[in-house]
C-alpha cells in the first residue's frame, strides 16, 4: 500500500487506548498529533470501540481534521477529512495468554517458547516430556491454566511420534477451556512432527479447534518459527480477538490485520535493525510487566517478564531481587519496614507519581533492578539452539558448554532502546540514560534511544503496510537518542589506567586517561558527531580487541556521551558509605537529580 | 485524560447491591427467580472433571502399543474399582501370567496404541455455590448460576487476603485512630469479625484467630506484618485464595494509618449486625476490591447513586503518597496549568488544606476523594 497519505493508528492497551496520527508531508511521513482515552474493554462499557472512539475523537479536536462521521472513520482521505487507513494494535484483557509443549523442554520446548513470545504472547507454562512432573500434574495444570491458544510442538521431522502424541493426550485428557467464551473450543496449533500429524488430528481434532502447521523444529539444526507464528497472529484473530468485547466492529474497521501489541514491537525492532543493518535491543517497562526484544544478526528474540514491572509488579521486583540490590543504587539509607510499607502503598495504588526527590531516587533503583532481571531472562532464552551436533576441535573439548550458547553479545550492541512509563517520563532524560546503562551494562560503543510516546507499537503494525513510513516516523519522531554509551572492558585495579581517550568534539578536542571505575561525561547534542579514539591498555578491549586502538564516529543526543569505566558488572565499594559516596559521584558526574 | 486523580473506593450507608454467583462450568441452578435467599445457602452445583491417573502398560506387558487392546479386560468408557484387573498377559505357562490392577476407582477413559499409555479418570468431585449475601435471586443464568440483590450498607476496602466469609461485626476500636491490641480480643470474638481503627498487628491477626474469629477488618497493615502472616513476600496483588484461618481487610493501605471516619462510623452504627466479607483482591485490568456488606444496615438514609462531581473546590480527599501520606484535607485551589514538584516531575496538582490548617502543593494523582 504506497498511496498512503494520512494514517491513524491505535493501541489498545490494558488501561489506555493511545491514537496517533501519521501525515505525509513534502514526502516524508511524519507523527503529527495524539490522543488517549481509557480502554472500555472491561464494564460498564465492554466495547473496545468506544475507547478508540474517543481517542481519535481527541486527535480530530487537536488537529482540525475530520476524521469520524459518527461511528464511522472516514476513508480515503480528502483535504483536512478522513484518512487513508486505519490500523491497531492491541493488548487489552491482558493480553495473548499461551501454553506452549514441546518433548524436550530445552529443544523443541525451547524453541515453541520464542515462537510464541515472538508472536507476542505471554508463555504461562510449558508442558515437555521430561519437565519432571508426573502425567496426572500435568493434566491438573492444563486444566487450571485456561490459556487463550496452545502451541504443541515436539519430534524432529521423522523422529519420535509417540512423545508427541503422548503431549496431545494429556491436553485430551485435561479438556481445557479457553479463557474466554464457553460456548467455543479451544484453538490448539500442532506444529510439530509432520509424522505424527495424523495421530494428534485423531486425538485432538474433536475436542479442539485444532490446525496443523509446518514443524517449528524440522531438524536439530533448525527453527522454522515463521509459519506457526502466522498461525498464533491468525488465531489470535479469529479466536482471542474475537470473543474479546467489541473486537469484531473493531476488525472490520481496520485496513490491516490488528497485531498483539508486542509482537508489533517486536516486528518495529527487526524492520530497524535489517533497514540499518545493526543489532538491536529493546525494552517496555510497565506497571505490570517487561518486554525485551533483541535483533542479534537478524535472529529476533523476545521475552516477557511477567512479574517485573513498576506499580502491579513493583513489590515482586523487590522480593525478585532483594532489598540490598535495589538500595545499593541510592545514596542514602531507608528504614527497610518503611520502604516496604511504602512499595506495598504503589502496589495497591498504581497511579501515584512520586513527588519528592528520595521517592524518584528509590523507584528509578527498582527500576535498574527489573530492567536487569528482565535482562537477565531474556538472555537466558535468547541462546542458539541446544541439541545441535557441531563438530568439535580440541580445544572445544575443554569447553563444557552443551551448545544453546547466549546470542546476545554486548559488544556487538548497536542501539538500545527503551520505553515505559519510568523511562519515557523520567523527569529528566540524563536519569533514562543512566538507568539503561546501569541495568543492561552495555559494552564497547553503544547507542542510546528512548521511544518519546511508546509509538513503536503502531509504527509495527504500520511496517506491515508501508514499511517506508514506519521507518521515517521511527526515526524523526518516535526515538529520542539519549546519546552514546562507551565503555572499555578492562580488568585490574580501581584508579589505575583502563585507556586513553581522545574526542573530537564541536567546542575542542578532549583528551585524557579514562581509570577503571571512571565515569565521564561530555556534552554532545542530538544532532552532532564526534570522532573518538581510544587507545585501551593491554588488559583492556574498547571494542577492537584487547590492547587495541580503536578509531570511530560517535553520535550524540540530549545526554551527551557517557565513557563508563566502572567495569562489568559494574564494581561497587563494599563499605556502605564509601558506596553512597560512589553513587552520589555518578550522580553528580552525569547531573542527574538537582542538589 | 478526563482525571488525574484516583476515584474514591465505593463507601456508602445505604445502598443497592447485586452478586453474580456463578459455578466454574455448567451445572444445575437449586433456586428460582424471586426467591429469597441467606448467605449460607446452596444456589448452584455441579460436578468438577475427577482427577486423572496414567499408567504406561506397555513396559509392564511387554508388548508393543499397537497390541496392547488385544491384553485390555476393560475397554474405553468402561467403569472400574481400584485394584481390579485391567489387563493381562495369556502366557502358555500360567504361572507367567502378568496382571496389571487399575489404580484408582473411577472411569478408564482412553487407551492409546501408540503410546501405550492408560487414562482412568477419577468419580466427579461436587462444587456448590452459596448465595454469600441474604438477599433475592433477581436474575438465573441457566445452568452456570444467579445473580442476588441485597440492599445493605457497603464498604469497599483497599486490599485484603482470604476469601468470602460472613459473621456479626464485633467493633471493638472506640476511635478510627486506635490501634487494636491483643488484649482487647478474646474468646468472645469467636465466629465474628471483629474491627479496629488503625493499624492491623501481627499480634492481633493472630490472636483473633486463635479466639475463633472469622475476619479482621481494620486501617492498616504493615508489609512486614503480612510477610510474617502469609509465610512469603507477596509480590503481585491478587489475593483471595489464601488458607491463613480468617479474612483480613484494610481499608486504607500499608503502614499505620487511621480508618477514614466515614467507614468507621458505617461499621460502628451495624455493631452486631451480620456482615459478608471477601478479601480478594486484584489491582490489574478488572480492578478488584476486598469488600463488606452488611445487608440488614441500621442506616436508611438511601445514597444518591450518582456520580460524584469529581475534584472541585471544597472536596475532601486522602493523600495516597509521601510526603503527607495518609493525611486528610479539603481541596483549596485547583491551577489548570502543570506545575513542578521536588522531584522535577512536570504534573498537574491541587492545593490541599489539612484538618490542622496547613496547607501544601499534591501531584493530582497522589490523592484519592473521600465520599461524603
Amino acid at each position: 500500500m504506497d498511496n498512503l497519505d494520512v494514517i491513524i493508528a491505535t493501541d489498545c492497551g490494558s488501561t489506555t487506548t493511545k491514537a496517533i496520527l501519521i501525515e505525509k508531508k513534502d514526502d516524508i511521513y511524519r507523527q503529527t498529533y495524539r490522543g488517549e482515552a481509557p480502554t472500555t474493554v472491561e464494564a460498564p462499557y465492554e466495547d473496545v470501540t468506544r475507547g478508540v472512539l474517543n481517542a481519535i475523537q481527541e486527535v480530530e479536536e487537536l488537529s482540525g481534521r475530520q476524521i469520524l462521521d459518527g461511528e464511522t472513520i472516514i476513508t480515503p482521505a480528502e483535504d483536512h477529512r478522513g484518512v487513508d487507513i486505519y490500523i491497531s494494535t492491541s493488548s487489552a484483557g491482558g493480553g495473548l495468554q499461551m501454553m506452549v509443549g514441546g518433548v524436550i523442554q530445552a529443544m523443541t520446548g525451547e524453541s515453541a517458547q520464542r515462537c510464541a513470545l515472538g508472536a507476542g504472547a505471554i508463555v504461562m507454562d510449558i508442558l515437555a516430556s521430561n519437565d519432571g512432573r508426573h502425567p496426572h500434574e500435568k493434566i491438573e495444570r492444563i486444566r487450571q491454566l485456561r490459556p487463550d491458544m496452545v502451541l504443541l510442538s515436539g519430534g524432529t521431522d521423522g523422529g519420535t511420534i509417540s512423545h508427541v502424541v503422548e503431549l496431545a493426550e494429556f491436553i485430551s485428557a485435561a479438556d481445557p477451556k479457553p479463557r474466554f467464551g464457553s460456548g467455543y473450543q479451544l484453538p490448539v496449533i500442532f506444529a510439530g512432527n509432520k509424522d505424527a500429524a495424523q495421530e494428534i488430528e485423531r486425538t485432538l481434532g474433536d475436542k479442539t479447534a485444532l490446525t496443523v502447521t509446518e514443524n517449528i523444529r524440522p531438524t536439530l539444526e533448525a527453527e522454522n518459527l515463521g509459519p506457526a507464528r502466522h498461525v498464533i497472529h491468525d488465531l489470535f484473530l479469529e479466536h482471542v480477538m474475537a470473543q474479546a468485547p467489541g473486537y469484531r466492529k473493531l476488525i472490520s474497521w481496520t485496513g490491516a490485520p490488528i497485531m498483539p501489541t508486542p509482537g508489533a514491537v517486536g516486528l518495529m525492532m527487526q524492520t530497524v535493525s535489517k533497514q540499518q543493518n545493526i543489532n538491536v535491543v529493546g525494552v517496555d517497562i510497565g506497571g505490570a510487566t517487561t518486554d525485551v526484544f533483541s535483533v542479534f544478526d537478524d535472529i529476533f528474540n523476545r521475552t516477557v517478564s511477567a512479574n517485573l514491572g513498576m506499580s502491579y509488579s513493583v513489590s515482586n521486583v523487590l522480593a525478585e531481587a532483594g532489598l540490598d540490590d535495589v538500595m545499593r543504587w541510592v545514596p542514602f539509607n531507608i528504614d527497610e519496614a518503611d520502604l516496604r510499607d511504602r512499595i506495598k502503598n504503589k502496589m495497591i495504588r498504581p497511579t501515584t507519581i512520586p513527588q519528592m526527590l528520595e521517592e524518584l531516587q528509590v523507584e528509578q533503583a527498582i527500576a535498574r533492578e527489573a530492567l536487569r532481571l528482565a535482562f537477565v531472562q531474556h538472555r537466558a532464552l535468547a541462546v542458539g539452539l541446544k541439541g545441535v551436533q557441531a563438530e568439535r576441535t580440541l580445544s572445544d573439548v575443554f569447553d563444557q558448554s552443551a551448545g544453546g550458547e547466549s546470542l546476545i553479545k554486548m559488544r556487538d550492541l548497536d542501539l538500545l532502546v527503551g520505553s515505559g512509563g519510568v523511562l519515557s517520563h523520567a523527569p529528566r532524560r540524563m536519569q533514562t540514560a543512566a538507568m539503561l546503562i546501569d541495568a543492561f551494562q552495555p559494552e564497547g560503543i553503544t547507542r542510546l534511544a528512548v521511544d518519546s510516546i511508546f509509538m513503536m507499537p503502531h509504527l509495527g503494525v504500520l511496517s506491515s503496510v508501508n514499511e517506508i513510513a514506519a521507518t521515517q516516523v521511527f526515526e524523526r519522531d518516535c526515538l529520542i537518542y539519549l546519546g552514546t554509551c562507551i565503555a572499555p572492558i578492562a580488568q585490574g585495579k580501581q584508579g589505575t589506567s583502563c585507556a586513553q581517550y581522545e574526542i573530537g568534539l564541536p567546542d575542542g578536542t578532549q583528551s585524557g586517561t579514562l581509570n577503571i571505575g571512571d565515569f565521564l561525561h561530555f556534552p554532545l547534542e542530538a544532532d552532532q558527531e564526534a570522532h573518538l579514539t581510544l587507545q585501551p591498555e593491554r588488559n583492556t578491549d574498547a571494542g577492537a580487541g584487547p590492547g587495541r586502538e580503536l578509531n570511530t564516529t560517535v553520535k550524540g543526543g540530549t545526554a551527551g556521551l557517557i565513557l563508563d569505566g566502572r567495569g562489568r558488572p559494574i564494581v561497587f565499594a563494599e563499605n556502605q558509605s564509601e558506596r553512597a559516596d560512589q553513587i552520589s559521584q555518578w550522580s553528580e558526574t552525569l547531573n542527574l537529580y538537582p542538589r | 485524560m478526563a482525571h488525574a486523580y484516583t476515584p474514591g473506593l465505593r463507601v456508602t450507608p445505604q445502598t443497592l447491591l447485586q452478586r453474580q454467583r456463578q459455578l466454574p462450568l455448567k451445572g444445575e441452578v437449586v433456586v428460582s427467580q424471586g426467591d429469597s435467599v441467606t448467605r449460607d445457602q446452596v444456589v448452584a452445583h455441579t460436578h468438577l472433571p475427577g482427577n486423572v491417573t496414567t499408567l504406561n502398560l506397555v513396559n509392564i506387558l511387554s508388548c508393543t502399543p499397537e497390541e496392547l487392546p488385544n491384553y485390555m479386560l476393560k475397554r474405553e468408557g468402561d467403569p472400574v474399582e481400584a485394584d481390579e484387573p485391567i489387563a493381562e498377559t495369556r502366557p502358555f505357562i500360567k504361572w507367567f501370567k502378568t496382571t496389571v490392577k487399575a489404580p484408582i476407582s473411577g472411569t478408564l477413559e482412553n487407551i492409546s496404541k501408540i503410546t501405550g499409555q492408560v487414562i482412568f479418570r477419577a468419580p466427579p468431585r461436587p462444587v456448590q455455590v452459596q448465595a454469600y449475601i441474604d438477599g433475592n435471586v433477581i436474575e438465573i443464568l441457566p445452568e452456570e448460576g444467579v445473580i442476588v440483590e441485597t440492599t445493605g450498607a457497603f464498604v469497599q476496602g483497599i486490599f485484603g487476603i482470604g476469601g468470602e466469609i460472613w459473621g456479626p461485626l464485633h467493633v471493638i476500636s472506640k476511635e478510627p485512630d486506635q490501634i487494636l491490641t491483643p488484649d482487647q480480643i478474646s474468646d468472645s470474638c469467636a465466629g465474628k469479625i471483629v474491627v479496629g481503627g488503625n493499624l492491623l498487628t501481627l499480634d492481633a491477626i493472630d490472636k483473633a484467630r486463635e479466639s475463633g474469629a472469622v475476619g479482621i477488618i481494620g486501617g492498616g497493615i504493615r508489609d512486614s506484618d503480612l510477610r510474617d502472616l502469609l509465610g512469603y513476600d507477596l509480590g503481585v496483588a491478587i489475593t483471595g485464595t489464601e488458607n491463613i484461618g480468617l479474612t483480613v481487610i484494610v481499608t486504607e493501605g500499608f503502614g499505620s494509618i487511621a480508618m477514614a471516619r466515614k467507614t468507621f462510623d458505617i461499621l460502628s452504627e451495624n455493631n452486631g449486625k451480620e456482615a459478608s466479607i471477601s478479601g480478594a483482591t486484584q489491582i490489574r485490568a478488572g480492578v478488584l476490591r476486598p469488600e463488606i456488606i452488611i445487608p440488614e444496615s441500621s442506616i436508611h438514609e438511601q445514597t444518591e447513586e450518582s456520580d460524584h462531581p469529581g475534584l472541585i473546590e471544597g472536596a475532601l480527599l486522602r493523600v495516597i503518597r509521601a510526603p503527607y501520606f495518609g493525611q486528610v484535607g479539603k481541596v483549596t485551589v485547583l491551577p489548570s496549568e502543570l506545575q513542578t514538584v521536588e522531584s522535577e516531575t512536570h504534573v498537574r496538582v491541587i492545593e490541599v488544606e489539612f484538618d490542622n490548617g496547613d496547607r501544601a502543593i499534591v501531584p493530582r494523582a497522589n490523592v484519592e476523594l473521600i465520599e461524603e
